[in-house]
């Protein structure tokens, strides 16, 4: 804390009340904005507006709030005649199901049909979707935007208006607010939750950072890609720390408090083993095969060469495809094992998710979110290559948002953030072969003579034109007819490619020295 | 110069900034101002020249100046490859997706023009020194200002209208006359005229300032007129370029016989002394002033309730009504109210004219006094006085702290505008930036506090007001008793403000007169 506060208020400048009124000035327009952005983005339409038997997302999250109010908590989770698991079944774990019952709540305060069992089904109204849209924009103030301007303001590098800029450039994320404003989720919920986490431990308060993750990982199973990180960091450091005096303290000490925080999440539904192994059950759905629709990951990709699902049976694609996640997040797991810091503690966020998405079962397209925000945690000290994945990845999502109707928000967004983070990170200035760190290559593939950082920017101009091209071409002319699904397996493959690239470099970058200060006064 | 010329580098993602988050606001609230403008497009584009005055299928007709009536003609050549048809005169109400995101995107286009006179005044204003901090750079303060004003955003982008691109014919004016090209500044004002009759507000300061700095081409040592320098070459010029605009554009209809119709059309007098919405002049003083009268009167049995004329004067569409104590105002007494509040900022650049700032201060008055005093004043029409303004706040300390009232006060009262629930978060959240970012860069670039505490209360006020009228009124019951309550408590709130600034814009003219004679 005290360091917070070091950051706050001592400012270089003869007028120092100036100073710091004007980071705090600085830090509420930057938020305002924030939420001006989000807000003007929920505006647009959301998944399946209009568009019955099954609706969308919006529905699924409206009809969770209708069984929460309406089934008592036993029956939450359990197909019945008034819980039609084939209909939008809740299969998130009990936080969510707790935040669905408090919001309806509200919902039933305001107007009752909204959650009237059976038949508010597919309700769609202005009002409603404005209470919607407020609901996360609740959350997403409460628990995310608190967590990035702190991880801003205390645990970036640099000067204040550096800081400021970074935390614009994260707020200004265009993946996570099109999915949430415009798709319709609650991600800023568990990430906020994840933020918090990573936000204690590069405090120092671990104990505090174990329960914010626990949390995260009680929202939405999905955090899981997280867990090996948060892991590795906390067993490293009481290693570190010597196993036998404050080492095993700590913990123990984490450890009480992952405990206590799952129980307490899981209360209601540990009384009865049944109940706890059907939500397990509801939330790992295994049979869902190996990837659904069109997502950037290893598995659709390697399908338009090989039809992997027709080859392999079911249990072989499951472990085919744990085992490879094992091996590609391995690592970037251990390295952070032997080495716990904060630097190298982040990229294994990054890595460790990343890999996940690429090769584990039952990726959605969605869960991109999960790398980029590590990613976003990381674009002050990596702004070329953060802000190369973070356009990819909004990219990536380019299908969905199409099917939303969410052209206009995702076109405006995205060229927005490109233009802040080329002006206000100088994304594109830090592109010397030392910043980039891509000198490791020369070593690796011994290429003496080539300009390795113009090429790399060359490559991510390429990979830029290529993405805007694909988003045009996707809007405007239509795919051949034996072909339907030309532009969505086109725009995942390019993803993908680039996400593989980043994939490797990241790892590079976990096994490389850590940013000597130096060479960042020096870009300073 | 030189090497500042490299540093201007943050006005291009500023402006790209400001466009993109623009075209967020697409699929927001839009007023009936849209149904005007689609409307205005089909009867350009469909009906002959002779019919666009005339015609009347729908409610809102043509009343803006030709020059804009051709505006709308040349959008419309663009507009029917998006729908063909939102340009037929009878598809009233016709609101398509397509329609919607042309007519938005094309205000979000010919807002360039704003942008590009924004970087016209922004090379006027004087860079004290070579700073590093941006912050301290006056024009990297006034790009942001005028850029990312709230008041021309919501009217334009949220409520619709086409005033960024009109601003722009004012401010480019402006700049030409503050790097001394009067007749480049001249024209562009005459063509705004055409555009739109509202900027006949400021239309007084421009011609003395033309006649007296311009046609005059020397002062006496002390400043006053030096009579023998007139130069009748320079006024004939001027005239020409003047009639020449009013030629093309008034010409056809008057040609045709049509100038009654269509000035009929630009000055309907049958409106009432004020919208449905008081705008915060002295009007909504005066029509408060005169209920609270009338209720004591009541109360204190001097007057009969019978006897007085019923009005509920923010009712609905508002036609004239009767004051029940005070005298009624009829427009003749506004003209002549107006014209007196003008007279002597006029009066004082005609006996010492001071280049071009002095002639922006004189165009604020007028602009600033036709509000306070002008019949059926819009809300909308404070834009007029806070946005040229902004220029002089980042130069002088006295105008900063008056930009901060009048600015703060004057972007509050335009919140009636947007009254639903949508659209709540994005008024409040766009206002707070804006407020903000003024206090902030104003005093860091004049390195002073720069209000006194008494109208820092009253700004503070506004918060409460703010929450009174878009919170507690609504949820309690009097919104169905009293339902222009929130109505009338902002615009007379506001109207403590705009007048206070008034006055105290009045008193740096004044002070700055003597600080000359002392010189």
């Amino acid at each position: 804390m005290s360091r917070f506060f070091a950051v706050c208020f001592c400012h270089k400048s003869s007028f120092p009340a100036v100073g710091v009124m004007q980071t705090w000035s600085l830090v509420s327009i930057s938020v305002l904005l924030g939420v001006a952005v989000r807000w003007g983005v929920s505006l647009n339409s959301y998944s399946g507006a209009g568009e019955p038997p099954m609706f969308g997302d919006y529905e699924a999250q409206r009809h969770w709030q209708e069984v929460t109010y309406n089934l008592p908590l036993q029956e939450w989770y359990f197909n019945s005649t008034d819980n039609d698991l084939n209909y939008w079944g809740l299969d998130y774990p009990p936080l969510t199901a707790y935040h669905s019952w408090l919001c309806a709540h509200i919902a039933k305060i305001i107007n009752p049909e909204w959650v009237e069992l059976h038949k508010s089904r597919g309700y769609e109204s202005p009002e409603h979707k404005l209470f919607m849209r407020t609901t996360v924009l609740v959350a997403d103030v409460l628990i995310y935007i608190p967590a990035v301007v702190l991880y801003c303001l205390c645990l970036t590098d640099g000067s204040s208006k550096k800081k400021v800029s970074s935390l614009l450039c994260i707020l200004l994320y265009p993946g996570l607010i099109l999915i949430d404003y415009g798709h319709f989720q609650y991600n800023c919920v568990s990430l906020g939750f994840a933020l918090w986490g990573v936000l204690a431990l590069g405090l120092g308060w671990d104990v505090f950072g174990s329960m914010a993750f626990s949390l995260a990982l009680n929202y939405k199973q999905m955090e899981l890609y997280h867990a090996l990180p948060f892991f590795c960091y906390l067993l490293g450091k009481c290693v570190k720390t010597g196993l036998m005096g404050r080492g095993l303290f700590l913990l123990v000490r984490v450890a009480t408090a992952v405990l206590v925080t799952f129980a307490l999440c899981w209360w209601p539904f540990l009384s009865d083993p049944s109940q706890a192994s059907q939500v397990v059950r509801r939330i790992f759905p295994v049979a869902r095969g190996l990837f659904e629709d069109k997502v950037a990951n290893a598995w659709c990709s390697l399908n338009t060469l090989i039809k992997i699902r027709s080859i392999l049976s079911a249990d072989s694609q499951l472990y085919l495809s744990f085992a490879f996640t094992l091996l590609a997040a391995l690592p970037s797991s251990v390295k952070l094992l032997t080495q716990p810091t904060f630097w190298h503690f982040k990229l294994a966020l990054v890595n460790s998710s990343l890999a996940f998405f690429l090769f584990s079962y039952q990726v959605h397209e969605k869960s991109i979110l999960l790398v980029s925000l590590p990613v976003c945690l990381l674009l002050n000290d990596l702004p070329f290559m953060g802000l190369w994945f973070l356009q990819a990845s909004t990219f990536s999502m380019l299908p969905l948002l199409l099917k939303d109707g969410l052209l206009i928000p995702y076109a405006v967004t995205s060229l927005a953030f490109l233009l802040l983070c080329i002006y206000l990170l100088s994304a594109l200035d830090h592109g010397s072969e030392d910043e980039l760190r891509v000198g490791v290559y020369r070593k690796l593939f011994c290429l003496p003579k080539l300009d390795l950082a113009g090429w790399v920017k060359w490559k991510f101009y390429i990979s830029v034109a290529v993405m805007a091209g694909l988003s045009v071409l996707s809007v405007v002319s239509n795919p051949p007819p034996h072909l339907p699904d030309l532009f969505p397996v086109l725009v995942s493959a390019t993803a993908f490619l680039q996400f593989l690239g980043i994939f490797i470099h990241f790892n590079v970058l976990q096994f490389s020295k850590p940013i000597s200060k130096k060479s960042q006064k020096k870009t300073n | 110069m030189a090497a500042a010329a490299g540093t201007w580098s943050w006005f291009v993602p500023l402006a790209a900034g400001v466009s993109l988050f623009k075209c967020l606001f697409i699929n927001s609230y839009h007023s009936t101002d849209f149904e005007v403008h689609r409307n205005w497009l089909a009867i350009t584009h469909s009906l002959p020249v002779s019919r666009w005055y005339h015609e009347n299928r729908s409610e809102w007709t043509l009343d803006y100046p030709p020059l804009f009536a051709w505006f709308q003609f040349s959008l419309s050549q663009v507009a029917q490859h998006f729908d063909r048809n939102l340009l037929q005169v009878q598809n009233l109400n016709y609101c398509s997706r397509s329609t919607v995101l042309f007519q938005r995107l094309s205000v979000v286009f010919t807002d360039l023009v704003f942008i590009y006179a924004v970087r016209q005044c922004c090379r006027c204003v004087e860079e004290q020194r070579s700073c590093r901090d941006i912050w301290t750079r006056p024009s990297f303060v006034l790009a942001v200002l005028l850029l990312w004003n709230f008041g021309l955003f919501i009217v334009d982008h949220i409520h619709f209208q086409y005033n960024g691109f009109l601003f722009g014919f004012l401010l480019l004016s402006v700049a030409k006359h503050l790097q001394s090209c009067h007749l480049q500044g001249a024209l562009l004002f005459t063509v705004l005229l055409n555009l739109k009759h509202i900027f006949l507000y400021v239309a007084p300061a421009y011609g003395v300032y033309l006649l007296r700095s311009y046609c005059f081409t020397q002062d006496n040592t002390d400043g006053s007129i030096r009579w023998r320098s007139f130069s009748p070459v320079r006024l004939l010029v001027l005239g020409s370029i003047v009639t020449s605009v009013f030629t093309l554009s008034f010409g056809p209809f008057v040609v045709m016989g049509q100038l009654p119709q269509v000035l009929t059309r630009l000055f309907p007098f049958k409106r009432g002394l004020c919208h449905a919405y008081w705008a915060p002049n002295i009007w909504a003083l005066y029509n408060i002033l005169d209920k609270v009268l009338a209720h004591l009167g009541v109360s204190l049995q001097l007057l009969q309730e019978a006897e007085l004329p019923a009005a509920s004067m923010t009712g609905g569409l508002v036609q004239e009504f009767q004051h029940s104590v005070l005298p009624s105002i009829s427009p003749s007494v506004t003209l002549v109210c107006t014209l007196l509040s003008i007279l002597p900022a006029a009066a004082s650049i005609w006996w010492r004219p001071r280049g071009g700032r002095g002639f922006l201060r004189c165009l604020l008055l007028c602009a600033l006094g036709s509000f306070m005093f002008g019949w059926h004043v819009h809300e909308k029409a404070i834009l007029l006085a806070i946005l040229p303004l902004s220029i002089l706040a980042v130069e002088n300390r006295e105008d900063a702290g008056i930009f901060l009232l009048l600015s703060t006060t004057g972007h509050y009262s335009l919140f009636p505008l947007l009254f639903t629930p949508a659209e709540l978060l994005i008024k409040v959240c766009l206002m707070l930036m804006f407020t903000i970012f003024s206090f902030t860069a104003l005093r860091k670039l004049h390195s002073a506090s720069l209000l006194c505490p008494l109208e820092v209360v009253y700004l503070l006020g506004l918060l409460v007001v703010g929450v009174v009228c878009e919170v507690v009124i609504p949820l309690s019951p009097w919104k169905q008793r009293l339902p222009f309550l929130p109505l009338l408590v902002t615009s007379v709130y506001c109207s403590l403000g705009v007048s206070y600034s008034f006055l105290r814009l009045y008193g740096s003219l004044l002070s700055s007169q003597r600080k000359h004679k002392q010189l």
